[in-house]
């Protein structure tokens, strides 16, 4: 029963019971913050700060402060937004397509990774709701009875589709996430001194007791959340990119958007964990558990996702020439050889060359190389929306109204505000939350765990 | 289920899945009735092992899910078609079946956030939990590398106790009903 073939190499290394494993995963969330985690979230609070006082500046002056003009009139909070929410999607994929695809490798990362994803679109929300104007409105995109003689949203919008995508998503990622939580929260109650802290996981626990009942449903109730997940993580892309492509603007008018934009997301999101997790397993020595095996395996779903937005951008460039439609053939040929050939460069580069070093074993497994290389993917796929929604846009149909977009610091500030923001959250969930599902790693340690393999191999299975 | 008297219970402390397993397999096949294993993790084939049911939330969560699409199907009828239908870019709007292919999105991400939730919320209830809810496991080593069982006695005591501590069990109490 507990066998796993000697081909496939231990998740969890080390001779480990499973009271190892409970004592390493608690020991980040009783023992005192490391001198790293107070530095890092020193410089992310003051970040997340200047992104306040920003974000106020803009909601009490208007959109005005940023640098969008009558041509570029959607530029950085566009792509922030996109480029979160696709960085919010790793998570979802490794929980729920992973677990669908029985990969026992997601058990270690699927904890960080999905709280990656709901910090991450939180961030992606703040845009929206910042560049309608009037924040207070904001519920004006719900479909609630009103007095404008009952004027309703429009369903036929993508715009409003995107609502629906994204709050499903949030909310969705969010139970997924605390319905996984809870076992480990009550592993961190029973075994807590102080009172006060019982008294918190007590409350965050729910009272879980671990139950033959209960862990039957639990396994039900998360396998059923991982087949909800995986089509509403590939739709909430797919609705994103929606936003442009029904649109008739040369360059965002393309039956290929949603798949392309879903492999994007991927890319990115497998990038950011990659960026994250490094630091997490160093910092809180978790080397046992997110090994090299895990860093490979994200390294290879980053080459191949990047290699599927190679072959989309080099797709966009064909269509477009075969298309005969001369002003799409002139939105391609001012991306790559415009004023903006620098951005479009970043990209390809960072994009589809970079992930190309990954076919070496020898650099996949290398640590600072994949950290380097997680950084560049995250640039170059910002790069992309920049590219995407500011080159299409900036030389319309009347070459009188052609012009550039500069940012001010407002749109600056914002940014670095929401990486800020979002490094915040990340930072006090590390502190606070058992970062591994320690239950579901402990299913595996008989068959999976370094000791036990070795064991099966010298004896044989029993 | 089904027990109308309630018997005295024997709690049994094992260090190991497997043992616990193979424990209550052999209990219930000399005709034991184990109500009850504490694990800290799923152990797989236990709930057969006991002769639980399967779990109905699957279901429920598919009615779930159909409740969310006839909702949305329903609020994109009233809003769009009947109470001020608009031209929106010449979609067609005199029926709502003609401008539903517009309303994909909505309706599936309102079925899958009915579904998702509602079940989520059943899966709460039925298990009883709640922020703040005391600790259901009456032995706090369960959730760390201890699995508790609880035996419903019947016969002797020293008989199972026998049993038990042939089974592998490290400790052994009796809880009266």
């Amino acid at each position: 029963m507990h066998y796993e073939s000697p081909v496939r190499n231990p998740l969890i290394l080390g001779d480990k019971s499973y009271s190892d494993i409970t004592n390493d995963i608690a020991k980040p969330v009783e023992s005192k913050a490391p001198r790293a985690w107070w530095i890092a979230f020193s410089i992310a609070f003051v970040m997340f700060l200047w992104g306040v006082g920003c974000i106020l500046y803009t909601i009490g002056t208007g959109i005005g402060v940023w640098g969008l003009n009558k041509t570029v009139d959607w530029a950085w909070d566009i792509t922030n937004f996109v480029w979160w929410v696709g960085i919010g999607h790793a998570g979802t994929l490794i929980s729920a397509v992973l677990l669908l695809f029985r990969q026992k490798w997601r058990m270690a990362i699927n904890r960080s990774a999905e709280a990656m994803t709901i910090f991450s679109v939180i961030q992606a929300g703040l845009f929206p709701l910042i560049h309608m104007g009037r924040i207070w409105m904001a519920y004006w995109v719900m479909p609630i009875p009103n007095q404008f003689g009952s004027l309703w949203v429009n369903f036929n919008s993508p715009l409003l589709w995107d609502v629906f995508a994204i709050s499903t998503y949030l909310t969705v990622s969010t139970v997924f996430w605390y319905v996984g939580l809870i076992p480990d929260f009550a592993m961190i109650r029973d075994r807590a001194i102080n009172p006060v802290q019982k008294h918190i996981y007590k409350i965050l626990s729910f009272g879980w007791g671990g139950q033959a009942k209960h862990w039957q449903r639990f396994e039900e109730v998360s396998l059923v959340l991982a087949g909800l997940a995986t089509p509403l993580v590939l739709s909430v892309h797919t609705i994103v990119s929606f936003d442009f492509a029904t649109s008739v603007i040369p360059g965002w008018h393309t039956t290929i958007f949603p798949p392309y934009f879903v492999a994007g997301a991927i890319f990115s999101g497998f990038a950011m964990v990659q960026t994250l997790l490094l630091i997490v397993r160093k910092i809180f020595k978790m080397e046992d558990y997110i090994n090299i095996e895990h860093i490979e395996m994200m390294n290879i779903v980053i080459m191949v996702t990047g290699s599927i937005v190679g072959v989309a951008y080099i797709t966009e460039l064909f269509i477009a020439w075969y298309s005969g439609v001369e002003y799409e053939q002139y939105a391609f040929l001012n991306r790559a050889t415009g004023p903006y050939w620098w951005a479009y460069w970043s990209m390809m580069t960072c994009n589809v060359f970079s992930p190309q070093f990954m076919w070496s074993k020898k650099l996949r497994t290398n640590l600072i190389f994949t950290f380097v290389i997680s950084i560049v993917v995250n640039i170059g796929m910002w790069f992309e929306r920049f590219v995407i929604i500011v080159t299409s846009i900036h030389r319309d149909y009347l070459p009188s109204s052609w012009s550039m977009f500069s940012p001010t610091f407002v749109d600056i500030g914002i940014y670095i505000g929401t990486i800020g923001f979002f490094f915040v959250l990340f930072l006090l969930y590390a502190r606070t939350f058992p970062v591994i599902a320690q239950a579901e790693l402990k299913t595996i340690l008989k068959s999976s765990g370094e000791n036990f393999k070795k064991h099966h191999d010298e004896h044989g299975a029993h | 289920m089904g027990h109308t008297k309630h018997n005295p219970i024997v709690r049994a402390l094992f260090n190991d899945d497997d043992v616990v397993l193979g424990a209550v397999k052999d209990l219930r096949s000399n005709g034991y009735h184990v109500s009850e294993v504490y694990s800290p993790f799923p152990i797989h084939g236990l709930d057969e092992a006991m002769g639980l049911k399967r779990t109905r939330l699957s279901t429920a969560a598919f009615f779930y899910g159909l409740t969310g699409l006839f909702f949305a199907s329903w609020l994109t009828y009233y809003t769009m078609t009947l109470d001020w239908p608009q031209n929106i870019g010449g979609k067609p709007n005199a029926y709502w079946f003609l401008n539903m292919p517009s309303f994909i999105p909505v309706m599936f991400e309102l079925t899958v956030f009915f579904a998702a939730h509602l079940m989520c919320w059943s899966y709460f209830a039925v298990n009883k939990l709640y922020p703040g809810a005391k600790a259901q496991n009456p032995d706090p080593r369960t959730t760390d590398d201890h699995f508790l069982m609880e035996v419903e006695l019947e016969g002797e005591e020293a008989d199972l106790t026998k049993k038990l501590q042939e089974l592998g069990a490290l400790e052994i109490s009796k809880v009266e009903a």
